[in-house]
């Protein structure tokens, strides 16, 4: 049976590890492989790691960190930030990430889903989705969320966008509920069900983790495929181990590291 | 001990080198059909289609050394699927190493195509290519198509239902999940696929 996946995510910036509570005021965190390499031992299932200040700025990340990375791991992680085309997404795969996740380039030109999609196989192809709760209370997705100065609404539904990008190609959905970044009250489960009925492939909650319950909450009650978490992890609030085994507790199936 | 990683334009070649690497394995890269005949084992990586794969070794000139090759061969992900006769995934050609068709994965409710993330491998018969590993042991899976059980799955995985996720027959070699990502299972299974008697 498919064990739920516990993901530690790394904000990445200028090669460190970084953490902002709602997007702002970055905190160092630590050197990348260093923490790589202590999420591989606790047992973490899957690593993403965000290059948070590529898309704003318009570059690619950079990629001497991801052969390092893939040098030391064995088990599989995802690079995000500012892949705009096939090729680039080639050289990141290619220095050893498993999956690329496109947030900003996808909904700017939606194609790119479909052409990473053709290269590599679905599988390889992320979306990654910043979503917010408007005056209306329709969720609508975010770009540039790395930069705050830069960050630009976008009049497209959350769940518009979650069918739109699978009927591209997308392989996985990471929707980053931006209300509950950070706060660590939980993540945000009533959109992450509406998320999952249109999702048919895997859905991975992002923001808001805090406590070991809202792990489990988000696995029984939105039934998502992994949980991310960042802060939790970086700060040692949430040991890995003690997460999987309160999961077990509760019959949430979670690997045996 | 010569290990020839065959380029077929797979996205995790990199990968899996990386974990050669860390047995103290360094393949060699390549698309040359002598140095792939040459080595001791061949692996066959692939993050891809299985179009796109067979296009490359069919452009490259290697289906027929890899169909006639005399060293063990493991075929990884799609590397797996293409031993198979043929692919649903682009209505593709195989090798036609192994008996059967590789076909998608089927929805049903609760179960996600990609098959992404850990699941575990029961064992369907003896191989050394399972030495060490433990009953149940996870292992980590991306794909959306998969082989069927036949008399040379070694070991199953349940994605909503069975399919082969560990295959030999001889000196074919497959693993549908990447033991290059899937940490002392998947490094025991590469050390079991270069150290053991064929």
């Amino acid at each position: 049976m498919l064990s739920r996946r516990i993901i530690p995510c790394l904000d990445v910036r200028d090669g460190r590890v970084v953490k902002g509570v709602r997007f702002r005021d970055h905190v160092d965190m630590g050197d990348i492989v260093e923490l790589a390499l202590r999420y591989r031992d606790e047992g973490a299932d899957e690593l993403v790691f965000y290059d948070i200040g590529a898309s704003p700025e318009g570059r690619s990340v950079d990629h001497a960190w991801v052969e390092r990375v893939a040098r030391l791991i064995d088990i599989p992680f995802c690079v995000a930030g500012g892949i705009r085309d096939v090729e680039t997404a080639r050289r990141v795969l290619h220095a050893g990430a498993d999956k690329v996740s496109i947030n900003s380039p996808a909904l700017e030109r939606p194609a790119l889903i479909a052409e990473l999609a053709d290269a590599f196989g679905v599988q390889c192809v992320v979306v990654g989705i910043d979503s917010i709760r408007e005056a209306d209370g329709q969720w609508r997705v975010r770009t540039n969320t790395g930069d705050p100065d830069r960050t630009r609404a976008l009049p497209v539904r959350t769940l518009d966008w979650i069918v739109e990008a699978q009927h591209l190609g997308a392989g996985e959905i990471v929707l980053n509920c931006m209300d509950s970044d950070g706060v660590r009250r939980g993540y945000d489960i009533a959109q992450l069900r509406q998320a999952r009925d249109l999702c048919h492939v895997p859905l991975v909650a992002s923001g808001g983790a805090g406590e070991p319950v809202h792990f489990a909450e988000a696995f029984e009650q939105a039934d998502v495929d992994g949980a991310l978490a960042a802060s939790v992890f970086h700060s040692g609030a949430i040991p890995i181990p003690g997460l999987k085994r309160f999961l077990r507790e509760r019959d949430i199936e979670v690997r045996n590291a | 001990m010569r290990v020839a990683l065959v380029d077929a334009g797979g996205a995790n070649l990199g990968s899996v080198r990386y974990a050669l690497n860390r047995l103290g394995i360094e393949p060699e890269v390549t698309v040359d059909a002598e140095a792939i005949r040459a080595a001791d084992r061949v692996v066959l990586p692939g993050v891809s289609t299985a179009a796109q794969v067979m296009g490359r070794l069919h452009a490259l000139d290697l289906v027929q050394v890899l169909r006639g090759l005399e060293a063990p061969l493991l075929g990884v992900c799609v590397g797996m699927q293409l031993l198979y006769e043929r692919s649903e995934e682009g209505g593709v050609e195989c090798l036609g190493l192994l008996p059967g068709v590789v076909r998608k994965l089927p929805l049903a409710p609760g179960i996600r195509v990609p098959h992404m993330g850990w699941n575990g491998l029961r064992t369907m018969r003896g191989s050394a290519l399972l030495d060490g590993v433990a009953e149940g042991a996870s292992a980590y899976f991306v794909h959306s198509y998969a082989a069927p059980i036949t008399a040379d799955t070694v070991a199953a995985t349940d994605h909503g239902s069975l399919f082969s996720s560990v295959v030999q027959r001889g000196r074919l070699c497959g693993a549908q999940f990447h033991p290059e990502r899937s940490a002392a299972t998947g490094a025991r299974i590469l050390r079991n696929f270069v150290e053991m008697d064929f």
